[in-house]
């Protein structure tokens, strides 16, 4: 195949003392991606598994596929509501297409660029984890985000995010929800408010998220009104303003099942979050006074409302940055869910806990395993002096 | 009497290529070799030299830091050389076989006449001593010591592996003899741990022995599985383990006085024209075994299992502890796009690729790597195939870290690179994993002296 005698060439010219060395990692990155190389086993395991890091990437991917989908189409949906003028399905995924396909791309170009860089600085390999996080970054972003900012949240995420830390599998905190925290601090005019959620909105009018709308209510006729504005229906199907991805609760949830399904992400930590999220509501539920009646929104309706579900489910099961121990992952994906909620509700500087409690987990997650080991290496010693006293 | 455990936990890879229950007898091979790489942490000393004559039984190398611990030709013939490899490390100790084969006659007597330093005195002198491993670290059983129990795994649950209950029916009253062998040397519990799938086990006869029946995937077979189960393995405790082929052969040497290592191995594997068994003597070359029996040239030549066993050529040697000779494609070509596509012929424990829609499919599994290495991601996939109370991701990053008290807490001392295999299998980051196992019982060798 002729594509294959071109790489050939290249990966000579990329040897040691070879014209095209410089570009080595470049070289190897684009060969690999057309071709899963020639490589075998040298002894142990003759035979391997045919799933590596690449395959996991590509099926993280895909799981997003729904929800980024959905989102595209809801940028052109709002977009005409909002503005009050006549549209079709395909007027809408035209539209949503033109505003998101130019995020992505400074996205992905931006921070692969750091990606490749480092990897030819350190002569490894450049690392397939920036496939999922060059996506996810737009994804959880307002669509009116600048794309210099979007260019300059991708390099945070790869830099910050993890090489200093040694790169992908070295890093503590989820990389995409670092960058989006990167700019949330930094430029929060841009990040929250009533205007960013909308492409093209006219100054005079107001996009708020309901999350964003309930969280200023004072009394439960406001909760009532806003959901006379935004039924259950919309929150679930997801027409409702918000980041890209993030609004669809039905997307979700098929993304979802297909991480779970093909054994990507950890159900244990989903569901957890899940449930962690809906006990803390509940528990709000129960506490809810007069004074402060977004405590009394049912439990289950935080499930569908910000960025909880996408949160819980992408970037709370991120491998890398969750607990490892199976016991850990429960902990941990309760906690997450737990502490979203705490702080969507109490904390009144912000109107979304889901980034600050994932990235706080993540600190806590190493934690976690150390205890959840500790715990491990007791009940071992406990168990091998009991069945030998049987067995002896 | 036999309790059942049952392991949940495990991977059986349905391989193609199965052996057929047929023996064929080959006659002598012309070269037998020895690899001291198949005895763990020893490091050969030559005694036996090129041109010397010896018989089945004769020392040809001992070890240099356990004297009494020698291993002897199973042929008799000529030594014609000893192949080096890099720092002269000896690799192959090659005997030209005699057209008969003569015997070292040792003093071997009925058992209740025999004092147990006495059997222990023999049993070292014919090197069928390098058949008892001792546990932690898999390596030969330091004859100075006393086991806590003896583990005996009478089946082999590795894919296509060779089915004892068939290549050893006509041998149980050797293996009965070569019990009580041990029992007698260790006068200690001896767990005879039985396949649970199995009806009529031919082994069920078998007197003196504690049994447990092991039901459920692989590595329910492996010995170390079992130890866990029934004896964990703690500080400073000793399990002696030996196969159930060597058994035979403690049993035939001690009816016979003669070092007699033939036995029944199968060649199996997807390459391979007829799988089927052969009756041949330990470390046979394996060129007349392969002769006209693999399909075409581009294929992998292992001696033991897919997942555990070693690379050898096509006219290499049988392994002294090998059963089986597994022949697979070689994985050395590019594949367009291969990460992408839906890989209905990709087998994967994961269920990203749609293979996973034919569950009762033989599959051809060749070498390739499908990837390149990467940093460790800890996946929790190692778990699902690791049937024992351990963190394999968290023991592993101990041994990389050096951190030998973490290492013990974690449970080193319960496990040898076998046990790991599967591990190495599923790793997504296509990382060595018992290559690193290999690292970590090094270092708890060398901190333990």
């Amino acid at each position: 195949m002729g594509l294959r005698k071109f790489f050939d060439n290249l990966n000579k010219q990329a040897q040691p003392g070879g014209k095209l060395h410089f570009l080595s990692a470049t070289i190897e990155a684009l060969d690999t991606f057309f071709y899963v190389p020639n490589r075998v086993t040298t002894r142990g395991s003759h035979i391997r598994d045919a799933v590596d890091l690449k395959r996991v990437m590509i099926t993280v991917v895909i799981a997003l596929l729904p929800p980024l989908l959905f989102g595209i189409w809801n940028i052109g949906y709002l977009h005409y509501k909002y503005l009050g003028l006549d549209t079709n399905f395909w007027k809408n995924v035209w539209f949503g297409l033109e505003k998101f396909i130019p995020l992505l791309l400074v996205s992905y170009i931006a921070g692969g660029l750091v990606e490749v860089i480092f990897a030819q600085l350190r002569h490894e390999e450049v690392n397939e984890g920036y496939l999922v996080t060059g996506l996810l970054i737009p994804m959880i972003i307002p669509v009116t985000t600048p794309l210099w900012m979007v260019g300059l949240a991708a390099i945070f995420a790869t830099l910050v995010g993890k090489e200093v830390f040694g790169g992908t599998g070295y890093n503590i905190f989820n990389p995409a929800l670092l960058a989006r925290a990167f700019l949330f601090f930094s430029y929060p005019g841009h990040m929250s408010g009533e205007k960013v959620w909308i492409a093209d909105l006219p100054d005079a009018m107001s996009g708020a998220t309901p999350l964003g709308q309930f969280s200023q209510a004072t009394s439960l006729a406001q909760i009532h009104a806003i959901h006379s504005h935004f039924s259950v229906a919309d929150m679930f199907l997801g027409t409702i303003p918000g980041s890209i991805g993030e609004t669809s609760t039905l997307a979700i949830l098929i993304g979802a099942l297909i991480l779970i399904y093909t054994g990507v992400a950890s159900w244990k930590i989903i569901v957890s979050a899940f449930v962690g999220g809906g006990l803390m509501g509940w528990l709000l539920n129960i506490l809810a006074t007069p004074t402060n009646p977004y405590m009394a929104l049912p439990f289950w309706e935080h499930w569908l409302l910000g960025g909880f579900a996408f949160g819980m489910v992408y970037m709370v099961t991120d491998p890398v940055s969750s607990a490892h121990t199976e016991i850990g992952k429960w902990i941990y994906g309760f906690s997450a869910g737990l502490l979203a909620i705490l702080i969507r509700v109490l904390n009144p500087a912000y109107p979304e806990g889901v980034m600050l409690a994932i990235l706080l987990m993540n600190m806590f997650a190493p934690l976690i395993d150390y205890i959840v080991v500790r715990y491990h290496i007791k009940s071992r010693t406990k168990r091998a002096l009991f069945l030998k006293q049987q067995n002896l | 009497m036999s309790g059942v455990i049952k392991i949940k936990r495990g991977l059986d890879i349905n391989l193609k290529g199965k052996a057929k229950k047929q023996v064929e007898q080959l006659p002598l091979s012309k070269y037998y070799a020895l690899k001291p790489s198949d005895y763990k942490f020893v490091t050969p000393r030559v005694h036996a030299k090129v041109g010397d004559r010896v018989k089945a039984g004769s020392i040809l190398f001992y070890d240099k830091y356990k004297p009494e611990i020698v291993f002897t030709s199973p042929v008799s013939g000529q030594v014609v050389e000893i192949r080096r490899g890099e720092r002269r490390r000896i690799l192959e100790y090659v005997v030209q076989a005699d057209d008969s084969i003569e015997y070292e006659q040792f003093d071997v007597r009925p058992l209740d006449d025999m004092e147990s330093e006495q059997i222990i005195d023999v049993l070292l002198k014919s090197g069928l001593w390098a058949s008892i491993i001792q546990r932690p670290y898999g390596i030969i059983a330091d004859p100075k010591t006393k086991p806590l129990a003896v583990h005996i795994s009478t089946f082999d649950s590795a894919p296509l592996a060779p089915d004892y209950q068939f290549t050893l029916k006509d041998y149980i009253d050797e293996f009965q003899l070569g019990v009580d062998v041990l029992k007698k040397i260790t006068n200690t519990k001896i767990f005879l741990n039985l396949d649970g799938r199995v009806e009529n086990n031919i082994f069920d006869q078998i007197q003196g022995v504690e049994k447990t029946k092991f039901i459920g995937p692989h590595p329910a077979g492996n010995v170390g599985v079992q130890i866990h189960h029934l004896t964990p393995i703690q500080k400073g405790d000793i399990i002696w383990t030996i196969s159930p082929q060597d058994v035979v052969f403690i049993g035939r040497f001690f009816k016979t006085g003669r070092v007699d290592l033939t036995k029944i191995i199968a060649l199996a594997g997807s390459e391979v024209l007829e799988p089927k068994y052969y009756k041949v003597i330990s470390g046979t070359s394996v060129e007349s075994i392969l002769d006209g029996q693999v399909k075409n040239q581009n294929v992998r030549y292992i001696s033991g299992n897919v997942l555990t066993g070693q690379k050898i050529s096509a006219n290499g040697f049988l392994g002294r502890y090998d059963n089986m000779i597994t022949v697979i494609p070689e994985g050395n070509y590019y594949e367009f796009l291969g990460w992408l596509g839906i890989g209905l012929n990709k087998f994967s424990t994961s269920r990203t690729f749609l293979s996973w829609l034919f569950p009762k499919r033989e599959w051809v599994i060749d070498t390739n790597l499908h990837g390149q290495q990467r940093p460790f991601v800890i996946t929790g996939r190692m778990d699902k195939v690791l049937p024992m109370q351990i963190y394999p991701e968290f023991l592993l990053k101990a041994i990389l870290a050096n951190d030998v008290e973490q290492m013990e807490a974690l449970g080193i001392y319960e496990v040898i690179e076998e046990d790991f295999a599967l591990c190495e299998f599923v790793c997504v980051s296509k990382i060595d994993i018992q290559q690193i196992i290999t690292q970590g019982l090094q270092t708890m060798i060398k901190e333990m002296g």
